[in-house]
């Protein structure tokens, strides 16, 4: 398959740049908004083209584990779910995290707490961004704001996935998994062989070798004394991407006298709102963390210095607004406006909270 | 009257007639002594090294007692959550169809909080090999109630028997599974006599060899004794098992490929 140019929604970008990718294996569970992910997978039929199995498996817990195996043999594999289903997988993200496994895995966030609603939302911030599941870990988290990033995000997750060994999430959220934008799809990578993924992965369960040590996948180390090494290597490795891999966009920030701050969904009104703004004769810029974590914090901090606010916006109660109070260490005015529920704010009443919050504040 | 031999004598090589299989390392296993456990590892190695499949079987431990198994094991093996081997295991064998699989779990793995991926894995017809260890216990966490906890045996937390009326029925999982269409060789075992270790090994080598088949999911149960858990001599905790556990769990094999 040749680079193409399609209309698409955000989950079938996914699964399709998944296949594309090269990726060996898809395990899910039907929840909505993104069972399409799935759906379009089980259509498609990638196992007859180039192998990729894909697996309806009987709960998001097992869909996570089957992740869990398969990742512990090299195997470049992802999962998709919502926010109720991505509950019922942070066990599994922790075992994967403590085994240092590369793996994706696609949230598509709707409205909680509990079943919720099924409307985006960006209320799995904290959850995403903070651990979710028990123990001292991280996921890298990408937060894509388009189609086209769905896409990007799922080739650059096995990237990194396997660059760190390490899970890769994708906060994506209802509104990005279910419209429908043109997307460019890479062209086709195959999938690695076995010796291959032997040659990048040597502590991939693949079959003892003769002559060689075994491998083993686990997260347990009974001797607290080792297992504070295992932390502070996980710890070092997080570090490492805090150096390396932060991504952010900077949209009319140069001259912005105000910032808004803003991931995915959110994101994308911002940018009307920014335009609204300039309209109105108000210097507003926008700043769009792509990675949450690692977190852009050292731009946040530069524009501390010459912003005179600086306003918050996400589909949540409050979350994200937390990084960034500590980013920025007090030395700006940081207030958060934010719908819930499953609503997605509207472009002028972000202004409106811009002016009322901010700049009238 | 025959001349016992020295301890010099038996080491000498005309005079081996067994030795330790390779696919077991030189760690101490963990488990108590007179627990089943080791004679199930080494049941399970010695048919691996016997077909010659180590470089090409990956394991699956799961949280209980054995939990280190990975450590006795020479070959590849993944440590899962708590009762989710049969889904490593599913992701595994249908990514690396050639490769061999095996889960070995024990009761409270497999019959209480992985019951959901046991039932799945064996309806799907999953082509992997399940060893359960059924001692109605939870050895590693102290001697608690289990899934297969039988009407009246006591625990720390049945510490007046199990009354089935407040805590439920013991599970016969393994008859469970052997109702569904995906599995192939459903089988109950022992390893308390050399006749059961016997009888127990041909069924492993069977449903390693029906997973090479592509037969569909092999099932051994092996009720095994806890004499720690269940406080008694390893000698004393086998003739419990004998009149206790055998007549709730017979012996025997439960469903076979069909000719």
């Amino acid at each position: 398959m040749k680079k193409e140019l399609r209309l698409m929604k955000g989950n079938e970008a996914v699964a399709e740049a998944a296949v594309r990718a090269g990726a060996d294996g898809y395990f899910g569970y039907p929840i909505t908004p993104q069972s399409e992910v799935l759906e379009y997978l089980m259509a498609e039929k990638p196992y007859e083209k180039t192998g990729m199995v894909v697996l309806q498996a009987e709960s998001e817990v097992a869909a996570i584990n089957m992740v869990y195996g398969a990742a512990g043999c090299g195997l470049m594999v992802i999962t998709s779910s919502s926010s109720p289903g991505v509950s019922l997988k942070q066990e599994g993200l922790s075992y994967i995290a403590g085994a240092e496994l590369p793996c994706v895995v696609l949230n598509v966030v709707r409205g909680g707490p509990g079943l919720g609603t099924i409307q985006p939302s960006q209320a799995d911030y904290f959850q995403a961004v903070k651990g979710g599941g028990h123990g001292d870990y991280k996921l890298l988290v990408l937060a894509p704001a388009s189609v086209q990033e769905m896409a990007d995000f799922t080739l650059l997750g096995f990237e990194l996935a396997f660059k760190y060994r390490n899970p890769v999430m994708l906060l994506s959220d209802g509104a990005i998994g279910q419209m429908m934008e043109k997307v460019l799809l890479p062209e086709q990578k195959p999938r690695r062989t076995e010796e291959e993924i032997r040659k990048q992965c040597p502590w991939a369960t693949l079959g003892k070798q003769n002559g060689k040590e075994r491998n083993i996948i686990t997260s347990l180390e009974l001797d607290s004394l080792k297992q504070e090494q295992v932390n502070l290597k996980l710890q070092a490795k997080y570090e490492k991407m805090k150096q390396e891999e932060v991504r952010y966009e900077e949209i009319m920030c140069d001259d912005a006298e105000y910032l808004l701050v803003a991931f995915g969904t959110s994101a994308r009104i911002c940018q009307k709102t920014i335009q609204l703004g300039r309209e109105k004769g108000i210097k507003v810029g926008l700043l769009r963390p792509i990675t949450l974590f690692p977190f852009p914090e050292k731009i946040l901090a530069k524009h501390a210095q010459h912003v005179k606010g600086m306003l918050v916006v996400e589909m949540n109660a409050g979350q994200m607004i937390e990084d960034v109070k500590l980013s920025t260490c007090g030395q700006v005015k940081v207030e958060h406006f934010g719908r819930f529920g499953g609503i997605i704010p509207s472009p002028a009443e972000v202004l409106q909270a811009l002016e009322q919050k901010i700049i009238g504040g | 009257m025959e001349q016992i031999l020295t301890k010099e004598q038996i080491r000498r090589e005309e005079n081996l007639v067994y030795k330790k299989t390779s696919v077991l390392t030189e760690n101490v296993l963990s488990y108590c002594p007179g627990c089943g456990h080791g004679t199930a590892h080494r049941i399970i190695a010695e048919i691996i090294e016997e077909m010659g499949i180590q470089d090409k079987t990956i394991g699956i431990a799961p949280v209980g007692c054995s939990v280190l198994a990975y450590k006795f094991f020479d070959i590849d093996m993944q440590q899962a959550a708590h009762g989710r081997a049969p889904a490593l295991a599913t992701a595994i064998k249908r990514l690396l169809p050639e490769k061999f699989v095996f889960t070995y779990q024990g009761d409270g793995d497999l019959a209480a909080i992985g019951t959901a991926e046991t039932i799945h894995a064996c309806n799907r017809g999953e082509n992997i090999t399940i060893i359960f260890i059924n001692n109605g216990i939870y050895g590693m966490t102290g001697g608690q109630m289990a899934p297969t906890t039988l009407p009246g045996m006591k625990s720390s937390t049945s510490p007046y028997g199990r009354d089935t009326h407040l805590m439920g029925n013991p599970l016969k999982i393994t008859e469970l599974v052997a109702q569904l269409p995906g599995t192939c060789f459903v089988t109950r075992q022992a390893v308390h006599t050399p006749a059961n270790v016997r009888k127990t090994k041909k069924a492993i080598r069977l449903a390693f060899e029906y997973q090479s088949k592509n037969m569909g999911l092999s099932f051994v149960e092996i009720v095994s004794n806890c004499n720690s858990g269940w406080k008694m001599t390893p000698l004393k905790a086998n003739e419990w098992m004998v009149e206790n556990m055998f007549p709730y769990y017979p012996l025997g094999d439960i469903k076979v490929p069909e000719k």
